[in-house]
């Protein structure tokens, strides 16, 4: 069963870290292939052809690519347990708009603060970040999760990035532990999964990575 | 008990144009209110608070937005007659993942096409007609996107073919000649009444962009 599910990964990948979580939350075991990006296997080249990223997921050799899809496929498929999505169209919907969010707008923010060259623009896109996260913080409100009682696809979309930037605990002057206390809240609820917290990395250790990434490309 | 459908509508945007492909080909009666997206509505606004954007669908007065998870809402409520996306969980994760992409490739580089000018334009014109030709790999020799019926791929698609004439004038290229097979789809989907009734004029589409060129300050 394992050979079926295969995984090409990037360890520091938050978009890798959803596909995890969601094989985890399912019980699916599979084989994880660490890519080197300055080195794309011909696996990953022949497999995702299109933009020659990770994660790809390949299932008894057909591929799928980009995480939010991925982890819709493994959702649909794998329905026996552990629902991602919620089965009511109009939830469903809610969940998707949310997790669109968080690439559309809160990844694009955090893209931009990594290349950010100058004080200046590490400052706005700080503070556009700091007002994301509010918005986040808004739209969890008192649910345990944001997919309410349960553990689901926007807490998976949300979680692996959201990590990274919590273990680090400020941006900037904001410390987002105190600030954001909902978010805080969830993400220990979140790392008491199992499949979150084996999924995740030291975010010490992302943060190292992320840093040596800006020093190579000048940015430090 | 009857549904009420409203669709928070602008008649130039691609995006909306999808909603209504969807709407039409399910047989859904829906009151579309077009928006002042200069002077936004209150009702917009509360109902797409996070974006202000349309298209909205509001269904029995609960709100859904992004077009794409519109469409998916759409196909999933009215489940009993012209699916959208296949049943295969393969398949649909294709057909997402190609839906995804002319959201990344086509309909972000058709925004940029007309505003920029020299090798900008040329840059962008580049990336638009690859991603054309990509889905036309895609497309291969099947009738639409979906197979024998039009799909989820062709009702993210064929919108912003109501914008091709504007992009060949502003960028002064020919897209039939970039790319025949994706204007050969267009018009094989133009004869189904849920997509021309759905699709504007292209040259009121062109008058529109001549306008707001000027508005803008560009020539």
């Amino acid at each position: 069963m394992a050979e079926e599910v295969v995984l090409l990964d990037l360890w520091v990948s938050p978009y890798a870290a959803r596909v995890k979580i969601a094989l985890a939350e399912k019980g699916i075991e599979y084989e994880s292939k660490e890519e080197d990006l300055s080195n794309k296997s011909s696996l990953l080249l022949e497999m995702n052809p299109v933009y020659k990223k990770v994660p790809v997921l390949i299932h008894k050799g057909k591929p799928i690519s980009e995480s939010r899809i991925i982890v819709q496929y493994i959702d649909e498929l794998w329905n026996h347990k552990s629902p991602l999505l919620p089965s009511d169209p109009y939830a469903r919907a809610h969940a998707r708009f949310w997790a669109d969010f968080v690439d559309q707008k809160i990844q694009g923010t955090m893209y931009r603060l990594f290349e950010a060259a100058s004080s200046e623009s590490r400052e706005a896109a700080e503070k556009e970040l700091i007002e994301d996260f509010k918005v986040m913080e808004g739209e969890l409100g008192k649910k345990p999760y944001f997919g309410g009682e349960t553990f689901g696809f926007v807490d998976i979309a949300f979680i692996p990035s959201y990590r990274y930037y919590y273990g680090h605990e400020t941006l900037g002057n904001f410390n987002l532990v105190e600030e954001l206390p909902k978010l805080a809240a969830w993400v220990k609820r979140c790392l008491q999964r199992e499949s979150v917290s084996k999924s995740l990395h030291d975010p010490n250790k992302v943060y190292e990575f992320i840093s040596e990434l800006r020093k190579k490309r000048g940015l430090e | 008990m009857e549904d009420k459908v409203i669709l928070l509508d602008f008649w130039s945007s691609s995006y909306a144009m999808r909603v209504r492909i969807a709407l039409e080909e399910k047989g859904i009666q829906y009151e579309a209110r077009e928006q002042n997206l200069v002077d936004k509505s209150p009702l917009l606004v509360d109902m797409n608070p996070i974006h202000k954007m349309i298209p909205v669908l509001i269904h029995n007065g609960k709100p859904t937005c992004e077009s794409l998870v519109i469409v998916e809402y759409i196909d999933q409520v009215w489940n009993d007659r012209s699916p959208l996306l296949p049943s295969d969980p393969y398949q649909r994760s294709q057909a997402r993942f190609w839906a995804d992409y002319i959201d990344k490739k086509i309909y972000t580089n058709g925004k940029k096409l007309w505003r920029e000018k020299g090798e900008k334009q040329e840059e962008v014109k580049r990336e638009f007609i690859a991603g054309l030709r990509a889905l036309e790999g895609e497309l291969g020799e099947k009738v639409y996107f979906g197979g024998e019926r039009i799909g989820f791929v062709d009702v993210a698609l064929v919108p912003i073919s109501s914008w091709f004439y504007s992009f060949e004038k502003c960028g002064n290229f020919s897209i039939e000649k970039e790319c025949p097979k994706i204007v050969a789809w267009v018009k094989r989907c133009m004869q189904k009444k849920s997509v021309s009734k759905s699709l504007p004029d292209p040259q009121k589409i062109y008058g529109y962009v001549l306008q707001l060129k000027q508005k803008l300050g560009i020539d």
